[in-house]
């Protein structure tokens, strides 16, 4: 495997300077009770779960991942709404899977269940356009550090979400300053290579997280301009990773691991591998 | 004891917005007014419906007025009316940055103040043509001393076009503006003054108008007025709703520094202060943020720096959730307040203002507190403590005015001493 050890380690410690410069720096309204509550909350869940299910190991990494990636970008001024989205994000990586494979990007879902639920949001403006060369750094450094981040999808995501807001623009006539202005903003670079680059709900085959990409950018595109909705980027990927499991029927290919140094023993059937085609 | 009486005076200064407890007396506030070429503006917001209220501050000959809105749908009659302008300087003033001022105590006689219970309780245009330049007149109205068309185009150049040739002035190049409204279907609400009826109403300014409309995109157009326009230009936007503090998606919002105590002579220029902050904050964000100045739950106030809002002025701006008379005020958690002010320009705010309604009601407001200090003769240890904390006290209310308007802390320190303060009325 290419890169540096566990990339979720970067991604963790990312994500934690990501949290302080915005609480710091950017005067995000990050309350600390909210914060330790998901914290608490999601460690505890999924030693939970992973007691329920009998799991050999605890995997609390990928917990704080979810963990700081909700308090990053939730808000709600209520304890229990918090608990509660770290607690869907958690427990829908071992109820909602299929053949082996949780659907659902844990922080994703999380959002998405507290702001339904009606007294969460998100502040897609709360980065701004003078962090966004900081928050560009930081990420351009996980994709060269670890291809194992799936920054394909991120990247082609990118590029075919911006082709079609550039190509919005163009049809309407407004001047460049316009699109730009739409894609400078923090949130959309989080959401691209700390959300969507999640390489455990993408498809297993590079051809098929093209599709998904092309899909989640089509679906947010749409979601935003037409429907005017303020998160689109979010509801998008909701909507689209249940068609993961249908990408990779139809375009099967090794599944992803993360490095462990006792790789534990699936209990899914093993996955077919195309002849040609193996990682990344 | 003394420890616990200072710690809660500095709980109530530094945390008015969850203390109901006495916030200072009342002393000057820094309005709109303060600011030239600002334009206010009031948004209501429940579910899809949007309520758009425009102060008017023209002051030029009424043949010259002219206003072109793109709205989203094409409005009907009762969805415009004209409002009134007292009632958009009454919020403005109600949701002020405001200064404060507090009288120490004798420190050996510490008088606790109560929670004290702060105020609770509410167009005829040329047919010929129109066809050709693609112009359709959807509906015409005379509101008031307005005369109001909503005018649909299909295609930009035929709108400018129009318009100039009807007599609206509109600034060059804002063609290319008009075509992305053109473009995402958009309907344009254009008004004039009918001279007629406004002399014979006896209002010698123009009044607000006001247009109600359901739509899923919240949002306040402001490209237009960037076309041309000399110099960045001032905005306040009075945001009403019902749910939580409304915010920009597409812009970052910054809260005002606040809670800060300020040396005395603050007093008599607290408008110079307040324009010198705003500038530096500007500056520190190259003029792309929009600064949140106030949200407070309608339903109460403290300190008040203006009498509160009956439910009729707010029903006049198009708050119909309401319950009781126009006499009485909003109950808590009825309606809320967001004023947001932002310094704009074409170059750096390239989109129209995308908002959204949070379910945010942590109060908040731009508070400034002046400290009149005990001055008398130590008669116990807690006195003296408080005598030697002075000077401390007073450097750093110094080093905050200097960093907060970029004064320099020499010129700012001669004030500071050569200011008088008039003698304090009675016993506190």
């Amino acid at each position: 495997m290419r890169g540096i050890g566990d990339p979720r380690l970067y991604q963790i410690a990312a994500l934690g300077s990501l949290v302080l410069f915005g609480s710091v720096r950017l005067g995000f309204d990050l309350h600390p009770a909210i914060v330790s509550a998901i914290l608490a909350t999601s460690l505890g869940a999924q030693f939970l779960m992973t007691r329920a299910h009998h799991l050999p190991r605890l995997d609390f990494r990928s917990a704080l991942i979810t963990a700081l990636s909700l308090s990053l970008l939730l808000r709600t001024g209520s304890l229990l709404t918090a608990c509660a989205a770290a607690a869907a994000a958690i427990a829908s990586k071992f109820v909602l899977r299929w053949n082996g494979k949780h659907v659902f990007n844990p922080a994703n879902l999380g959002l998405c269940v507290a702001v339904l639920a009606g007294d969460a949001w998100i502040s897609p403006g709360q980065w701004g356009s003078a962090a966004f060369l900081g928050l560009l750094i930081v990420c351009a450094g996980g994709f060269v550090a670890h291809s194992a981040l799936r920054s394909d999808v991120a990247l082609a995501f990118l590029a075919i979400f911006s082709a079609l807001v550039f190509g919005r623009s163009l049809w309407l006539g407004d001047p460049m300053a316009v699109p730009l202005h739409k894609l400078q903003t923090g949130a959309l670079l989080i959401f691209a290579f700390f959300m969507i680059s999640d390489p455990k709900t993408t498809p297993d085959r590079r051809a098929g997280r093209m599709i998904f990409a092309a899909l989640v950018a089509a679906v947010a595109a749409w979601l935003t301009f037409s429907l005017h909705s303020r998160n689109g980027l979010i509801w998008s990927l909701a909507l689209c990773a249940p068609l993961t499991p249908i990408i990779d029927r139809w375009l099967p290919g090794l599944r992803y691991r993360w490095p462990e140094r006792h790789t534990p023993i699936p209990a899914s059937p093993p996955v077919p591998i195309a002849p040609r085609e193996l990682a990344p | 004891m003394k420890t616990l009486t200072a710690a809660l005076l500095t709980l109530v200064l530094v945390l008015p917005q969850s203390l109901p407890a006495f916030c200072g007396f009342y002393v000057a506030k820094a309005d709109a007014a303060l600011f030239n070429k600002a334009s206010k503006v009031v948004l209501v917001r429940d579910g899809r419906r949007t309520v758009l209220t425009m102060a008017n501050d023209f002051r030029g000959d009424p043949k010259e007025f002219a206003i072109v809105i793109p709205v989203p749908e094409v409005i009907k009659r009762k969805q415009i009316d004209v409002a009134d302008n007292a009632v958009i300087d009454h919020l403005d003033a109600y949701s002020a940055p405001r200064l404060v001022e507090y009288f120490d105590d004798d420190p050996c006689h510490q008088i606790f103040y109560e929670m004290a219970p702060a105020s609770r309780f509410g167009a005829a245009a040329r047919t010929d043509g129109d066809a050709a330049l693609g112009i359709k007149i959807e509906a015409r109205y005379t509101v008031g001393e307005y005369d109001i068309l909503i005018l649909s185009a299909k295609e930009s150049d035929g709108l400018e076009t129009w318009l100039t040739g009807n007599g609206y002035r509109i600034p060059k190049g804002a063609s290319q503006v008009l075509g992305s409204y053109v473009k995402q279907g958009m309907k344009f609400f254009v008004a004039k003054v009918n001279l007629e009826r406004q002399a014979k109403s006896g209002f010698t300014f123009l009044r607000p108008l006001r247009v109600t409309y359901n739509t899923r995109k919240f949002m306040l157009p402001i490209r237009l007025g960037t076309v041309n326009a000399d110099g960045p230009q001032e905005l306040f936007v009075f945001a009403l709703s019902r749910k939580g503090r409304i915010e920009t998606t597409n812009y970052r919002t910054v809260k005002l520094p606040t809670d800060l105590g300020l040396p005395l002579f603050v007093k008599d220029e607290f408008a110079p202060f307040y324009r010198a902050m705003f500038d530096r904050l500007v500056t520190r964000e190259d003029m792309r943020a929009v600064f949140l100045e106030h949200f407070w739950d309608l339903g109460w106030c403290d300190p008040c720096a203006a009498e509160p809002l009956t439910a009729g002025e707010l029903r006049q701006l198009g708050v119909d959730w309401l319950k009781g008379p126009d006499s009485g005020r909003p109950g808590e958690s009825e309606a809320y307040l967001t004023r947001l002010h932002l310094r704009y320009d074409a170059g750096h705010f390239p989109e129209d203002l995308l908002f959204q309604e949070t379910r945010d009601k942590e109060n908040f407001q731009g508070r400034y507190v002046l400290r009149h200090p005990w001055t008398g003769k130590p008669t116990c240890e807690e006195a003296e403590i408080y005598l030697r904390e002075l000077p401390k006290r007073r450097n750093q209310e110094i080093e905050s005015l200097a960093r907060l308007t970029g004064w320099s802390v020499a010129r700012i320190r001669e004030k500071a001493a050569a200011y008088k303060a008039p003698p304090r009325n009675g016993p506190r």
